[in-house]
């Protein structure tokens, strides 16, 4: 007599798989032919200068002050956690090499580029998420101007643009803040930290480091303004537009992190840098 | 008598959202010139129609014409520029938020043509005067303004690039009597100064009675039986008012019937 309900049939754990293999394969589609219709109208027609120049400004400029308090404390923290590592192997003046490399490399793009997607790209998504759902979007279409050149095209270029700076700005506060700590508070010779940071780190990790963050820029306005377009009615559907920007665009810049540094890692050797100090 | 050309039409229009089917199987003609009224209940597909008009949706089967041509097809470049003939008032004026009022009023002018600032500003004042707000409202953000300041901002932005089809989505909605009535007045003035089409979206029967001499009624498409048209009816605004069907007599009425106990029981 007991037959499986329609209800009990959809919960079956083949049938969550599979929806969410299918949602994922949706959104990727989705992204993907929207990064291409936004590459047509980046390359095929004038960007808007007075939009470029706000968006500049709103994501670059606004984002200095938490970039840089960030910057300074990761810098603190990594001093904080390897001073007592390197002391018991009277290694301390490396303390230098260890934070400076680890900031440069991944920490500065890593966690400038996530703490820009909470800050602009749930900002950008919760923004174009307001216009779609308040038909903004569909009057700027009825004023003659393309939505993705008008909205999409100028946040992304801002985000190529700022977030490299972002990032070498946040590398410069990790780099002050860990040298403060490492020395005035730890007490490191200040002429052997910076000796064993130039000896670790050439401009190849500098650039790595800044074009990872060209990336995460990229990729954080395409995922960010993809979700604003893609929001659905109501305060409910702004906000998870919000959280999801933040979500794809983190699990986004951990995978691009991942591919570009085995790329770097594989062209690294190519460059002949291997023992080529700043100097 | 002269038999005026269709400006747009309508041929066994279908829309669909998902599993959701809006619009089945609409037919219908406006001629140039003509101030027709789309009515009926929330949901069936008033808004829809508005924005089939214009380009901003598809159908999903069947198609729309403008000026005997289908919508579907055209280019990007096309459907920018055929919708420039269209002024869309939206149902929440849907200003944008970052610009002031005089620059969303200006916004199609910079987007589309070379006009000198100065005559961008002097046409912006005139629009903004046409709608009954001051000069002092330019520099304010649509945030500042009331329900009835933006509606008239955003009937003046449409109204900047002179167009020659007005479509208003429920203008009357959400604002109190008197601005209603000022709204249904600038929309009969707006017709009075230009040789306009005017389609009006709405459910407010004093602005049907007043501003149009046509009258479309749509039904919601999942009340209707299998063979039944969703137009209900096509005619003069007196004839609606007297209508023998019950359910455009009902709902030009503002009679609920039967239908809050059908709606419990759905």
């Amino acid at each position: 007599m007991s037959t499986a309900s329609p209800a009990t049939e959809r919960t079956t754990i083949v049938h969550v798989i599979g929806g969410l293999c299918l949602t994922v394969i949706r959104d990727a589609g989705e992204l993907t032919l929207f990064a291409l219709d936004m590459l047509v109208w980046l390359l095929t027609r004038r960007w808007r200068r007075s939009v470029l120049i706000t968006c500049l400004y709103q994501i670059g400029v606004e984002s200095i002050p938490v970039v840089l308090t960030t910057g300074a404390f990761i810098g603190m923290v990594m001093a904080v956690q390897s001073y007592d590592q390197l002391r018991y192997m009277h290694l301390e003046t490396n303390l230098g090499a260890v934070i400076n490399i680890s900031l440069v490399k991944e920490l500065g793009p890593v966690l400038a580029a996530t703490m820009l997607a909470g800050r602009v790209g749930c900002a950008m998504a919760a923004e174009l998420g307001t216009m779609k759902i308040t038909e903004q979007i569909d009057a700027l279409r009825v004023l003659g101007a393309n939505p993705m050149h008008y909205l999409v095209v100028p946040r992304f270029v801002a985000c190529v643009i700022m977030v490299p700076v972002l990032t070498l700005l946040a590398d410069a506060a990790g780099v002050v803040g860990g040298w403060f700590f490492s020395t005035q508070v730890c007490g490191v010779d200040s002429h052997h930290y910076w000796t064993h940071t130039e000896e670790f780190i050439n401009w190849f990790d500098v650039a790595g480091g800044i074009v990872k963050a060209t990336f995460f820029g990229g990729a954080m306005a395409l995922v960010s303004c993809q979700r604003g377009f893609a929001c659905r009615a109501g305060a409910e559907g702004v906000g998870q537009a919000a959280t999801q920007a933040f979500v794809y665009g983190f699990v986004a810049i951990l995978a691009l992190d991942f591919f570009l540094g085995i790329l770097l890692n594989a062209i690294y050797p190519l460059m002949g840098l291997m023992s080529t100090g700043l100097n | 008598m002269v038999d005026t050309p269709a400006i747009i039409e309508f041929r066994g229009v279908h829309r669909r959202f998902g599993g959701q089917h809006v619009l089945r199987d609409v037919s219908f003609t406006i001629k140039r010139g003509e101030s027709v009224a789309i009515i009926g209940e929330s949901g069936c597909g008033k808004s829809v129609t508005l924005k089939l008009m214009i380009g901003l949706l598809n159908p999903s089967e069947g198609a729309v014409l403008l000026d005997n041509r289908p919508m579907e097809g055209r280019s990007e470049k096309e459907l920018t520029s055929d919708r420039l003939r269209f002024g869309y008032v939206f149902q929440q004026a849907a200003l944008f938020d970052s610009l002031t009022v005089a620059d969303n009023v200006a916004f199609g002018l910079r987007q589309n043509t070379r006009m000198p600032e100065s005559q961008i500003a002097d046409i912006v004042r005139e629009r903004l005067r046409e709608v009954g707000l001051p000069e002092s409202a330019s520099a304010k953000k649509p945030a500042e303004l009331s329900g009835g300041m933006r509606k008239r901002v955003g009937l003046a932005r449409a109204l900047a690039l002179a167009p020659e089809i007005m479509l208003y989505d429920e203008p009357t909605t959400g604002l109190d009597p008197i601005m209603s009535d000022v709204i249904n007045e600038l929309i009969l003035r707006v017709r009075e100064r230009r040789p306009i089409t005017n389609i009006v979206v709405t459910h407010d029967m004093v602005t049907v009675g007043r501003t149009v001499d046509r009258v479309i009624m749509l039904y919601p498409q999942p009340r209707l039986g299998a063979d039944e048209p969703q137009i209900i009816f096509d005619g003069t605004p007196a004839e609606a008012f007297t209508a023998a069907d019950p359910r455009v007599y009902q709902f030009v009425h503002g009679q609920a019937g039967e239908r809050l106990l059908e709606m419990a029981t759905r």
